[in-house]
């Protein structure tokens, strides 16, 4: 008898990223950054964040510069709306698909 | 009174990491997230079926931090009202139990089981995010869906009865808490969770989670849409506690501007709305108007 293998019978799940796959590969646009429009680049401190606050995928750091987890960033684009400065614009990812290979 | 909390004192731990099953651009994503952090790291979870589960993940990875039971759609309430009964016999107390349920599984399916938990004042908070229809099945009708959304199951003339008021049900249980939310404004609903934690009984939240498939529109706008629905007076924002009810965050502000923005800018930014006429649409203001009149009665 023994102790039972509990996790193993009740199909226990282990926490981690990514349970969905590299979700940045669902990707159609990329977030890019302009630090010369973003608030917290411009002041050197603390401030707006709002990027990270909306963020669905938690893939923006609340850092200085924010930067952008373009392994699980889906592209959704809510950043680029909600950023006041327009600070983050949306660029097809064709765009990239060359540098990408290279 | 608590302070309010603002994007920089937000705490910044996490409890659901990146790259989830959750569509482009999810609402719930965005209040799960701020939720948890309110909820704490002493939280175990109850979810049932719904586009939760997509989101907390398959076996063996888990997109969330915290522990989960997920249960059939029915039991919600009443997996909540065991995992308090076990904890009280282990003497634990300072533990959380949070539901999380969608408007299909708290409207229609689990209302029985939430009823008899809040009626019996069992010790957690339950929260509702509510998308407006059965949405990881694929965007049937649900009992909190609007009057004239297209869903699977209503395709043509779009929903035909108007949208179950749940936290007005929860509220009839006379509860400590009920609240309405959404994922548009996070922090708001952030303070709100923090504000009920010690309260007595079931805590009942209502939130309005914009969902871009469903609903019909980029993913981009989610946040936008969802302003907009509170910005029209379309959706409340409130709180009732021990039965004093109080318009809060953006909507009490709509109250001192006395001006809502029409109500045809919401619905014309998703598609579900497209079959709406104008009359409809001017039926609908009129219905706004007369309730945010109360409003502005109570307020003089
Ligand atoms: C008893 C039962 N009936 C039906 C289902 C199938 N089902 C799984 S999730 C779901 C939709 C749930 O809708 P809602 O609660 O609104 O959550 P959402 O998916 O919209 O987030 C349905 C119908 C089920 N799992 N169990
Ligand atoms: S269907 Fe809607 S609520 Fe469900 S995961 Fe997708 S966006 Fe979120
Ligand atoms: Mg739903």
């Amino acid at each position: 008898m023994g102790t039972r293998n509990y996790k193993r019978k009740t199909s226990h799940s282990e926490n981690g990223p990514g349970d969905g796959g590299r979700t940045g590969s669902w990707r159609v646009e990329r977030p890019i950054l302009d630090k010369s429009l973003c608030i917290p680049c411009k002041r050197n401190k603390e401030a707006c964040f709002i990027c990270w606050l909306f963020c669905p995928e938690i893939v923006i750091s609340r850092t200085i510069p924010p930067k952008i987890d373009l392994e699980y960033c889906k592209g959704c684009g809510i950043c680029a709306e909600e950023c006041p400065t327009k600070a983050i614009i949306m660029v097809d990812e064709a765009e990239f698909s060359k540098e990408d290979k290279e | 009174m608590q302070a309010k909390t603002t994007i920089l004192s937000l705490p910044t731990e996490e409890f659901v990491h990146p790259g989830t099953r959750a569509c482009t651009g999810c609402g719930l994503a965005i209040a799960y997230r701020v939720g948890l952090k309110a909820l704490g790291k002493n939280t175990i979870l109850v979810v049932p079926p719904s586009c939760l589960t997509v989101l907390q993940g398959l076996f063996p990875v888990a997109s969330t931090k915290l522990p989960c039971l997920n249960v059939t759609f029915a039991s919600t309430a009443a997996a909540a009202t065991g995992i308090l009964a076990t904890l009280k016999s282990q003497g634990k107390t300072n533990i959380q139990v949070a539901a999380w349920a969608g408007d299909g599984g708290t409207s229609d399916i689990g209302l029985q089981a939430l009823s008899g938990a809040a009626e019996r004042g069992e010790n957690f908070i339950y929260l509702c995010y509510d998308n407006e229809g059965y949405m990881n099945t694929g965007v049937q009708r649900s009992g909190t869906t609007p009057i004239g959304a297209i869903t699977a199951n209503t395709p043509f003339k779009g929903k035909l009865q108007q949208k179950k008021d749940v936290p007005a049900i929860m509220a009839a249980h006379h509860l400590s808490y009920v609240a309405t939310c959404s994922a548009a404004y996070p922090l708001d609903l952030y303070d709100k969770i923090v504000k009920c934690k010690d309260m007595p009984g079931t805590k009942y939240f209502h939130i309005h989670i914009p969902c871009p498939p469903g609903w019909g529109y980029d993913p981009r706008y989610g946040i936008k849409v969802g302003r907009l629905a509170v910005e029209t007076g379309y959706y409340d924002l409130y709180e009732i506690v021990n039965g004093e009810f109080k318009l809060t965050a953006a909507s009490e502000k709509l109250v001192e501007k006395r001006k809502l923005v029409p109500v045809r800018e919401y619905f014309r930014a998703q598609s579900r709305f497209k079959i709406l006429t104008d009359e409809q649409i001017a039926d609908i203001q009129n219905q706004i108007d007369a309730k945010w009149a109360a409003y502005y009665k109570k307020d003089e």
